[in-house]
């Protein structure tokens, strides 16, 4: 072979964490290499809000963290249910309907709005896309696009729920600290909380589902009860972001069933790397502000993010995420042969 | 062996359009029979499991397990009783480790009744239970095998997942879809024990297979399908000197048949 001398060899580091949980605790070492990269991403939202100062910014990070939340959840859904649903619209119109009715006509705080709505949206979005769950891929795809599309011109053409002018009046947050830090550990819990549960017994069976629906039918279980239970985990993180958006912008519309929520949080999730859970987050705190900052372009700003994106999935398909954890995990040398 | 029927199927009848794949097909069981189903390609031997399983709904017929009438089940519902069945394809959870394979089966309804919440009763977790089921199918216990992800196993290993994930719900009948189909014969010769320790536990087994000489070693009655019609049943030997499955196996050398 002229000119190839060696190939580059991928092998694991050499730390003992991997090979069983007790070595976890045998050294400095091996507990940093386990705790370092989610002591990051919490330390680093923890002191986000502090280090952002600019009031237009401050507004940015907290809808960020919306669409981090809606991305976990679309990843939840997609990489271990094996639901793609492109129905986040609706599960964030539903959440903010439901929090601004409670709060204007009910009077209730956002302390009771926010939990209200995310359970009973997450009820209200599970019973909606009931029959819908016997579908796979595509088709199932394609029925939940039409969720929020069908909602928001109902709403329109009706005019009901505030018609056009939305719902306003809504009660804001006491301040953005609650606001930001409130959000920001629920995303967090939720994240750690999610990357828990997929590796459960319960877990597995979601995991299953995806992989095989016929095998889990045949081993005695009810895919409906289970996939129903996934969409109502995933749709009650949508209308949780649905009733902090309402509760932010002081305002419920029918923008809040716009297709930003259902499209952003699957391109978040491809740069991020699916799969991951975390990815999705940290592909939402990549994705929004790049798309803030470019507003300087005025017209041409979606060229621009379009050119970003086409980019990531051209050249890093895998996602930010994956990439990283390779790199992590693994070193790679040449090899002479 | 006993003489009591667990499974009565009763003349079910299955066309997907115009293709009839089975007609009028009925056959009993008895508890500890190993029953064999044999016919050429397209004879509609998987259709039938399918249609036992709740997989395909019948057309018509009936059919009776323990003496309550599941037909038109849903298959989860189905085997939850414990009429379970392999697959001719294998359905594997390819992303998962072999042995994480059989704690979904060990998460169902059926299971936790005999398991409890942890999955193994006394015995521990579902992850002790899964080992000890792989190695009673041939995983060697002490190696790697039962820690490889299901997408690098071989074929054989894959087959005796498909095996035990019905061992996993305790199963009073399995239905082989080919367990034998595409192993080795060194491989199939380490299956035939499997499949008699089965039988010997008192499952009721079902088997479709092509190939015939392992078949006979464990079955007591044979089945012949044709056109999802089915052309005789009993014993073995007798089956195989029938004129009729010859015919349906090797085609008819009466050319007039064609006239």
């Amino acid at each position: 072979m002229n000119g190839v001398e060696g190939r580059k060899e991928r092998i694991d580091r050499g730390i003992r964490v991997r090979a069983s949980g007790l070595y976890a605790l045998s050294s400095w070492k091996e507990i940093s290499y386990l705790a370092v990269p989610p002591l990051v991403l919490i330390i680093g939202l923890m002191i986000l809000p502090l280090v952002v100062t600019n009031m237009y910014w401050q507004r940015v990070i907290s809808i960020v963290g919306i669409y981090a939340l809606l991305a976990l959840s679309f990843d939840f859904l997609t990489h271990f249910v094996g639901l793609v649903s492109l129905g986040g619209a609706f599960y964030v119109g539903v959440g903010g309907y439901l929090a601004a009715i409670l709060n204007t006509k009910l009077g209730l705080s956002p302390l009771f709005t926010i939990p209200l709505a995310t359970l009973g949206g997450a009820a209200i979005c599970t019973l909606a896309l009931l029959p819908c769950l016997p579908l796979r891929g595509v088709y199932f795809s394609i029925v939940t696009l039409m969720y929020p599309l069908i909602t928001a011109r109902v709403i329109e053409a009706l005019n009901i729920l505030g018609g056009t002018d939305g719902i306003v009046g809504v009660a804001s947050f006491p301040n953005r600290w609650v606001e930001q830090y409130s959000l920001f550990i629920i995303l967090l819990l939720l994240l750690f909380g999610l990357r828990r549960l997929v590796n459960l017994d319960l877990g597995l069976v979601f995991r299953g589902v995806k992989d095989n629906d016929q095998a889990v039918k045949a081993s005695g279980i009810n895919i409906t009860f289970y996939k129903a239970a996934a969409v109502f985990v995933s749709s009650g993180m949508g209308c949780l972001g649905g009733a902090y958006l309402v509760h932010i912008y002081m305002w419920s519309g029918i923008s809040q069933l716009a297709l930003d929520f259902s499209i952003i949080p699957i391109a978040a999730t491809v740069i991020g790397g699916g799969g991951t859970l975390v990815g999705p987050v940290l592909g939402a705190f990549i994705l929004v502000p790049i798309s803030e900052l470019l507003r300087a372009f005025g017209t041409l700003r979606i060229v621009f993010y379009s050119l970003i994106l086409m980019a990531f999935i051209v050249f890093r398909s895998e996602g930010i995420m994956i990439y990283a954890q390779r790199k992590y995990h693994q070193f790679e040398r040449w090899v002479k042969i | 062996m006993t003489s009591e029927t667990i499974l009565d199927v009763t003349d079910i009848s299955k066309a997907f359009g115009g293709i009839q794949a089975l007609f009028k097909v009925s056959v009993k069981l008895n508890r500890g029979d190993v029953l064999g189903i044999i016919g050429p390609n397209g004879s509609g031997k998987t259709t039938f499991i399918n249609c036992l399983t709740g997989f395909v709904k019948v057309d018509s017929g009936k059919v009776v397990y323990n003496n309550q009438d599941i037909t038109g089940w849903a298959p989860h519902k189905i085997a939850h009783l414990g009429l379970t069945r392999t697959f001719q394809i294998m359905r594997p959870y390819y992303s998962l480790p072999a042995y994480k394979n059989l704690i979904i089966p060990l998460f169902s309804p059926r299971a936790k009744k005999f398991g409890g919440w942890r999955g193994g009763g006394k015995l521990g977790d579902r992850n002790t239970v899964s080992i000890d089921i792989l190695e009673e199918i041939g995983f060697e216990r002490d190696s790697f095998v039962p820690y490889k992800m299901a997408s690098t196993l071989p074929t054989g290993y894959l087959k005796r997942l498909e095996l035990a994930r019905c061992l996993a719900l305790k199963p009073e009948i399995i239905l082989c879809d080919e367990v034998f189909s595409g192993l080795s014969a060194s491989e199939i010769a380490s299956m035939i024990p499997l499949i008699e320790r089965l039988q010997m536990d008192g499952i009721t087994l079902v088997m479709i297979e092509h190939r015939l000489k392992e078949l006979f070693r464990v079955a007591n009655r044979v089945m012949v399908l044709n056109f999802g019609q089915k052309l005789t049943e009993g014993v073995p030997d007798v089956v195989m000197a029938d004129e009729r499955v010859k015919e349906a196996y090797l085609g008819s050398e009466d050319l007039t048949d064609y006239v």
